[in-house]
């Protein structure tokens, strides 16, 4: 009985040598998975070219105040849900989570705003719901609200698209205004979508970057924190098409889940087989961790493309790194309750109201790394909460 | 593996004439005893693919480094060893490393006279979580399995609840070094990371400790833990004692995990479930009473190096928890297949578990 397993084991040794052997054919890029032409699932032409060219039109409104600023807006009037008392009119926020620190940043922007309405007089109470990350609890969440029928605006945060899309349905027709920010819905039934430019926007500024930092030839990784959500898809859709079109050499993609130490142990196996000259990111999570890699390896930081994280900002900074920092724009969870207010007051909002989204280049980087000197580490620099009660107690001692 | 091995004094002389033929038979014949000879022809073999793949790998740096990114996880095996080798599950190591390098962040905030401070509570608390896993399955006699989740839902939550759902705050240098650095400038090797040395530290510490007569009560209550309370072990301290062991080893791995890395909010997530593969890829049968420290440490290295392979295979990381569910199935079906033919077998295996002497010289 001993010797079958024996040559059961063999056996699997053996296929698994094989099967790297035949994975080892040379230069076959496109089975490694550094693809360039991005998936006709997340890659919208169109949409792509649109959102690129949102980059160069100036906003509308103050620069100063960057949330109430909008991209070409199509105003629509709102008099209809106009409140005879603001003051007193209650004001329901579906979350979809607060589980990442871009989420953590823009909830308590979200939530001095709301501080700073309510002192004005122009919103009353504010109920928020929690769904961690739970598209059902999310659905019953909003069934609540409108059940509940003493909400006059309702704001949508919604955790997945297609899932939710019925939800705020009911929540429309239940006949209050509602607002959905940050991912979108496949209806237009609410009275405005609040959102930056987009994912495409946000690869492309990375990815551009990079392409005209690198010489030819150069090669650069790609580290992702998922597949399947649809704003990291579309910002790994841009960059694909941009690298198609460039000299660069994309080693691959990973999947980080954003863990920094995931992050410090691929960028090191990257390195042990090759040079690496640029680094490509979905999300800036977990950044540094990928810096760090090339610092214990020895070798040169590479270009990088992170996010307006401040730890990354400051190892920016501190270490005179070639980088980009773009941005998916953290103030716009100022604008909601915002609009809310504007809503109730029965003025005019945009109905797809797309604020703008520079990222941040070196020669902003003192400003940004200076209004965030208190700031902890993982807070992102464009939150844009500065002139807030709050400010700066209610960030830094989180 | 390919070279023969010479015949060792403890060996049966080899049949005259069957010798050449019979050797390398023999190492293949290791495999399915299972232990820690199976588990480390496997790490052997996924070596051998990753140097197909990378032949630099095993030139010093890239090693080290190996080691260095492995040792967190070789340390949390050791500590699972020693709960599912008593019988019991600890669930709460993953949610216990998160939380531990979470708190150290913020309560150090960049702070390098806080390292110390910091650390001896790390160490309270990790003691405390054990303590209290320990208690709540022995006493209250709730299933491990349940208390462990219980602790690692509550460790996640509060984690999550105290800092708004992310972390904040930094590590100090002092605090990373462990982690991060090692003695620098060895000729060959560039430098031999401290986490490696700690992890090499812990494992001799584990066998050592496995040798000892608590080792031995702790191995006999896996085993049957009636029978241990009838020869008069006190099963809820001889429990406990793991279970506080696991949670300080897991203390240990957050501190190595957060120099390597710093903190993230992901920091942890899922490391219960890699350190439990890792244990029963080492031949730990899961219901306790069996196998060796060393060999849930190698199965340690073989996860991490599988992990490794996948890399350089470019298989997707996102494949890591599939591939994880597999070989956790596959090793207990494996190992359960090998108890039912344990029994006609067991004489040979009677040289694994000496009874006479060793325990005279365990109590000197």
């Amino acid at each position: 009985m001993r010797v079958p397993p024996a040559l059961l084991a063999g056996a699997a040794g053996l296929a698994l040598v094989l099967s790297a052997c035949t994975t080892d054919t040379p230069d076959d890029g496109t089975a490694e998975g550094a693809g360039l032409t991005p998936d006709g699932e997340w890659f919208d032409q169109e949409e792509f070219d649109a959102q690129l060219a949102q980059r160069e039109i100036t906003p509308e409104g103050d620069p100063e105040q960057p949330w109430l600023q909008a991209i070409e807006p199509e105003w629509t009037d709102t008099g209809e849900f106009a409140s005879d008392d603001p003051g007193e009119a209650t004001v329901c926020f579906s979350n979809a989570s607060v589980s990442n620190p871009w989420r953590v940043t823009g909830f308590i922007t979200m939530e001095q705003q709301v501080e700073a309405l309510q002192e004005e007089g122009r919103i009353g109470e504010f109920r928020v719901s929690d769904a961690a990350d739970d598209d059902n609890q999310q659905i019953s969440d909003i069934q609540a609200f409108v059940d509940a029928g003493d909400c006059d605006a309702i704001i949508v945060s919604p955790s997945t698209t297609a899932t939710l899309t019925p939800a705020v349905e009911t929540a429309c027709e239940s006949g209050v205004p509602v607002i959905v920010f940050d991912r979108g819905v496949n209806t237009d039934c609410m009275v405005t979508f609040i959102h930056p430019i987009g994912g495409y926007a946000y690869g492309a500024d990375a990815a551009e970057f990079l392409v005209d930092e690198l010489e030819p030839g150069s090669t650069v990784l790609a580290l992702r924190i998922l597949p399947g959500v649809d704003v990291l898809e579309h910002r790994w859709a841009a960059a694909q098409t941009i690298f198609d079109d460039s000299e660069l050499e994309v080693l691959g993609f990973e999947f980080t889940g954003g863990d920094g130490a995931q992050i410090k142990d691929l960028v090191s196996q990257h390195l042990q087989r090759g040079s690496v000259d640029g680094i490509w990111m979905d999300a800036g999570d977990g950044a540094v961790a990928g810096l760090e890699a090339f610092e214990d390896a020895g070798q040169p930081y590479p270009v990088i493309a992170g996010e307006d994280e401040l730890s990354f900002l400051r190892k920016w900074d501190e270490e005179d790194i070639t980088a980009i920092a773009p941005v998916y724009s953290n103030f716009q969870w100022r604008t909601p309750v915002l609009a809310a207010s504007m809503i109730l007051a029965g003025e005019e909002v945009p109905s797809e109201w797309i604020l703008p989204q520079e990222p941040i280049r070196e020669d902003e980087l003192p400003d940004y790394l200076e209004r965030n000197a208190d700031m902890p580490s993982l807070h992102y620099a464009k939150f844009g909460g500065e002139d807030l009660p709050g400010f700066p107690e209610a960030w830094t001692d989180r | 593996m390919t070279a023969p091995v010479s015949p060792t004094p403890s060996s049966p002389p080899p049949a005259p004439g069957a010798d050449t033929r019979r050797r390398p038979l023999r190492a293949l014949s290791a495999l399915p005893r299972g232990g820690t000879a199976t588990v480390a022809l496997i790490l052997l073999l996924i070596f051998v693919v990753i140097a197909t793949q990378n032949p630099s790998f095993f030139e010093g740096p890239p090693l080290m480094g190996f080691g260095k990114k492995a040792a967190p996880l070789v340390i949390l095996a050791v500590g699972q060893y020693l709960v599912i080798v008593s019988g019991e599950f600890d669930l709460s190591v993953g949610s216990l490393v998160g939380a531990q390098v979470v708190v150290a962040a913020r309560l150090i905030d960049g702070d390098e006279a806080m390292t110390w401070p910091v650390l001896a509570l790390m160490v309270a608390f990790g003691l405390l979580v054990g303590l209290v896993n320990g208690l709540v399955t022995t006493l209250l006699r709730v299933p491990s399995i349940i208390t462990t989740l219980g602790t690692m839902l509550i460790l996640f939550g509060a984690v999550r609840f105290w800092t708004g759902g992310a972390p904040t705050g930094a590590l100090s240098e002092a605090f990373r070094v462990p982690g991060r650095n090692g003695i620098e400038n060895v000729p060959f090797l560039h430098q031999i990371p401290w986490a490696l040395l700690i992890a090499a530290a812990v494992v001799v510490a584990g066998v050592l400790v496995m040798r000892s007569p608590y080792g031995r009560t702790l191995m006999a209550t896996g085993d049957n833990d009636t029978a241990a309370a009838f020869s008069g072990v006190r099963v809820w301290s001889v429990r406990t004692l793991a279970f506080m062991a696991s949670s300080l080893l897991a203390t240990l791995a957050a501190v190595l995990i957060g120099g390597y890395a710093g903190v993230t909010a992901q920091v942890g997530q899922g490391l219960e479930f890699t350190a439990i593969t890792a244990v029963v890829l080492g031949g730990v049968v899961l219901g306790g009473g069996r196998g060796t420290v060393l060999a849930a440490a190698l199965g340690a290295l073989t996860v991490e190096a599988l992990f490794t392979l996948f890399n350089q295979l470019y298989l997707p990381s996102t494949i890591q928890p599939a591939a994880q569910g597999l070989i956790i199935i596959a090793a207990v079906a494996y190992a359960s297949r090998r108890g039912g033919l344990r029994l006609p077998g067991r004489p040979q295996r009677r040289p694994d578990h000496p009874t006479g002497h060793t325990l005279g010289s365990s109590r000197r």
